[in-house]
């Protein structure tokens, strides 16, 4: 293919991901807020607009218009910075992440995967925790004890949950016997869903996609009752509002996973399975809202006793079961 | 542990508690019951039970207003006879003369041999909304209405004669004053016996 073209057909999905995740994510709030609201007999936002709909745009105008705070005692460059990382590594990520599958016009195929990478799944696993810099530097620079201790739960949640996200990946990667993304997909389309094979792999991702992604029942970092805000205490305008475009692109990134690696993904690529593909990722979100309004948040202690006692053991468990069962 | 059935006809419900675990084993069923069995499931189905039955107790406010029971006191008003139409209140002063926070001021005059009121202020300054003026009142003049929504520039609005007095056009809206002790209308419903085990 023509490098130009090449060139410009990426610029374009760039922008495409870019503009389309960041407003969904800004949609996302709005679903939250109605979906948590509901389960709880509430209304939520109603008087922005019909339903409230125009409050995702006033409160962007909020996060515009609002004072950008940086504390006297924070170390500036660090706190300035901190609050990019989340959403790049998390868009960055998404461009390993085949959001539709390809679509055939006439004789040229439209490919939709921007990096077509052969550790697909390693490129977006890898990305995506290098966001978790965010709250750390964020909860360090800030000089705020709240900060600090949402940084200190950062470290620790790294710690603990990338040995479950990557152990409870081996499994089913074992039998694919590829990273590549589109190979994972291709080969539930001859052998069946990976999650009646891998149950437990599926479950235990999961679990640290939630805990990747600071999602209830796993969101020490801000936990508003002991924490106040965690790292993002002292920020606030659009600095705040990047963490949020971050964490919510990232959960975005976990279904779209959770969906390529475990249910099927697009299958062969018809209309209607694209279709149900992006329904399947769909009800992945809606899960993240319904154990927010149904489930607790854990103690620090819990979630560490949690992966490295009882996910860790399991993960290993199910490699071990699964390579003797491969060879 | 306690289970005591607690008597009377009222609908309380005794919480049941189930026993500490103390060894390992239970601790360990405990968890397993908690992850895998009924509490974290029971939860999310709760929620979503909850979500489908679309059953909402929100009350917009500006647009939706809850009723209130009648012995609600918020800003005063004076009422009209029905009959006549004419100010029910006689200037007899009894409020000026109860009222505890000393806010109640009255200028009355004579006119064609009968006692007029020609000046009554409320200081919502002062104002306890204690409700002993509406109580003293022999003529059920001055009562306490149900507007509560009393933000306004100035803190002399809502409280001057004008302001209280029913307007002589709304005379068929005015409502009767329940009466200082009045009980709201459904209040044999809400009452319950006091849980005693005698």
């Amino acid at each position: 293919m023509d490098l130009g073209i090449f060139i410009f057909q990426t610029l374009i999905k760039i922008l495409l991901v870019l503009l389309i995740f960041s407003a969904l994510a800004g949609f996302t709030t709005y679903i939250e807020r109605k979906v948590l609201a509901f389960m709880q007999r509430r209304l939520g936002p109603m008087y922005v607009g019909p339903f409230g709909l125009l409050q995702i745009l006033a409160d962007g105008i909020k996060l515009f218009t609002k004072e950008d705070i940086i504390p006297t005692n924070a170390i500036k460059p660090i706190f300035k910075v901190a609050p990019v990382i989340l959403p790049v590594s998390a868009f960055v990520a998404f461009t390993g992440v085949p959001i539709l599958p390809d679509i055939q016009i006439g004789d040229t195929t439209f490919q939709f995967l921007i990096v077509d990478s052969d550790v697909g799944v390693l490129f977006v696993l890898g990305v995506m925790a290098v966001g978790m810099f965010s709250p750390l530097l964020a909860g360090i620079a800030s000089s705020n004890k709240w900060s600090l201790l949402g940084g200190a739960r950062t470290a620790i949640q790294l710690l603990s949950f990338e040995v479950v996200t990557g152990l409870s990946i081996l499994a089913p990667l074992m039998l694919v016997g590829s990273l590549n993304l589109i190979d994972i997909n291709n080969y539930q389309i001859e052998h069946g869903w990976l999650i009646w094979q891998q149950p437990i792999a599926f479950v235990l991702f999961l679990i640290a996609g939630y805990a990747e992604t600071n999602r209830t029942p796993f969101d020490l970092l801000e936990h508003e009752a002991e924490v106040v805000s965690g790292y993002a205490t002292e920020y606030s305008g659009m600095r705040w509002g990047l963490f949020f475009i971050g964490e919510y692109v990232n959960m975005y990134i976990v279904s779209f996973l959770v969906v390529l690696i475990f249910l099927g993904g697009f299958g062969e690529g018809t209309l209607l399975d694209g279709l149900c593909y992006l329904a399947k990722v769909l009800f992945f979100i809606f899960l993240f809202l319904w154990t927010r309004a149904a489930w607790p948040h854990v103690r620090p202690d819990q979630l560490m006793w949690l992966t490295w006692k009882v996910l860790m053991p399991l993960a290993v468990i199910n490699i071990v079961v699964t390579g003797l069962l491969v060879i | 542990m306690n289970k005591e059935v607690i008597k009377g006809s009222q609908n309380y419900i005794p919480v049941e508690i189930e026993d500490y675990p103390t060894t390992g084993w239970q601790k360990f069923k405990q968890v397993v019951r908690r992850s895998l069995g009924k509490e974290l499931f029971v939860g999310l189905w709760v929620v979503l039970r909850e979500m489908l039955k679309f059953n909402i107790h929100t009350v917009q406010y500006p647009e939706e207003v809850l009723p209130l029971p009648s012995r609600y006191r918020a800003v005063h008003k004076l009422l009209r006879l029905l009959e006549s139409g004419n100010e029910r209140c006689i200037g007899c002063g009894l409020c000026e003369k109860i009222c505890i926070a000393d806010c109640i001021r009255m200028e009355t005059k004579e006119e064609n041999g009968r006692k007029v009121v020609s000046e009554y202020s409320i200081n919502l300054g002062r104002c306890i909304f204690c409700g002993y003026c509406a109580e003293v009142c022999p003529e059920l003049a001055i009562v306490h209405g149900s507007r509560y929504e009393n933000a306004s520039e100035q803190r002399a609005h809502f409280v001057l004669k004008d302001d209280m007095l029913t307007p002589i056009d709304f005379l068929k809206e005015q409502k009767e004053f329940d009466g200082f002790g009045a009980v709201s209308p459904n209040a044999d419903k809400l009452i319950k016996k006091t849980p005693l085990a005698y």
